[in-house]
């Protein structure tokens, strides 16, 4: 986000200040502000982003979310049963011992988009969330943690028996 | 019209267990009726549990959560009697707050 104000700025400084370019120096000061007021992280964690939803590969939900240099974490963990009968209604814990996790995120690869559900943990909210899930088949599970700035993650194999993405 | 959610909220030690239930459809856009046509998407975007006007949880979803969301968490801080608040709000912009004692 500052690279962006530090570019507008530059832009701005270096050619003449046309309309578009004072939008989009005002947006990007606006955007600054709203950021300062509420933390960054709250920010992007708290909103509801089409790309991240709508991406349409593990792939591109981790760029999407920035968190692809994420490392496999034994305090992470994803906690189901072995075999869903119903894709539609499948329980999973996700849970996190990392100390500061700040958000968590399921996410199920072969899902026609991965990304199912995120939570942002405030402190004194334990990370461990239990909830309910489609899978349209047999998939790994992703749990993606954020903590103190990093990624880590844990995977389990839930096997699907009945689809749940309907059609 | 959105339909009233069941929520639960035991303390137990000093933690208190939240137990959501949220009657939604979570409607996924890609089903379609016996005729063919496509039932358009309609599922709760955000979600918000408030302790005593303090947030304990924030969640985004997407069409992949269940149909009648369910959610069950714990949180420290919290005491017999203090409000629980839990606020959805989906794509067609309804939305809907319920609230329960902590007991």
């Amino acid at each position: 986000m500052r690279e962006h104000i530090g570019n507008s700025n530059s832009e701005v400084l270096n050619q003449s200040v046309s309309k578009r370019d004072f939008l989009r120096l005002s947006a990007a000061f606006s955007l600054a502000v709203v950021a300062g007021f509420y933390g960054i992280k709250d920010v992007a964690a708290a909103e509801w982003k089409a790309s991240n939803f709508n991406a349409k590969s593990l792939k591109d939900t981790l760029k999407e979310l920035g968190a692809e240099g994420y490392t496999i974490s034994k305090d992470v963990a994803v906690d189901s049963a072995e075999i869903a009968e119903n894709g539609a209604v499948v329980p999973v814990s996700i849970s996190s011992a990392i100390p500061n996790t700040e958000y968590m995120a399921i996410l199920v690869e072969k899902n026609p988009n991965p990304l199912a559900t995120a939570f942002t943990i405030p402190a004194g909210t334990i990370a461990n969330i239990k909830t309910r899930i489609k899978m349209g088949e047999t998939s790994n599970v992703l749990a993606l943690v954020k903590a103190n700035g990093k990624w880590f993650a844990a995977s389990k194999e839930i096997k699907v028996t009945l689809g749940g993405c309907g059609g | 019209m959105t339909q009233p959610m069941r929520i639960r909220a035991k303390l137990k030690g000093d933690e208190v267990e939240a137990k959501i239930l949220i009657q939604h459809d979570m409607e996924t856009g890609l089903r379609k009726t016996a005729d063919g046509t496509k039932i358009p998407p309609h599922f709760i975007k955000t979600l918000i549990v408030k302790y005593d006007d303090k947030v304990v949880l924030e969640s985004v979803m997407g069409i992949a959560v269940s149909k009648d969301p369910f959610l069950s968490f714990t949180f420290n801080g919290g005491a017999k009697g203090g409000t629980l608040s839990v606020t959805w709000i989906d794509n067609f912009d309804e939305t809907r707050t319920d609230t329960v004692i902590v007991d």
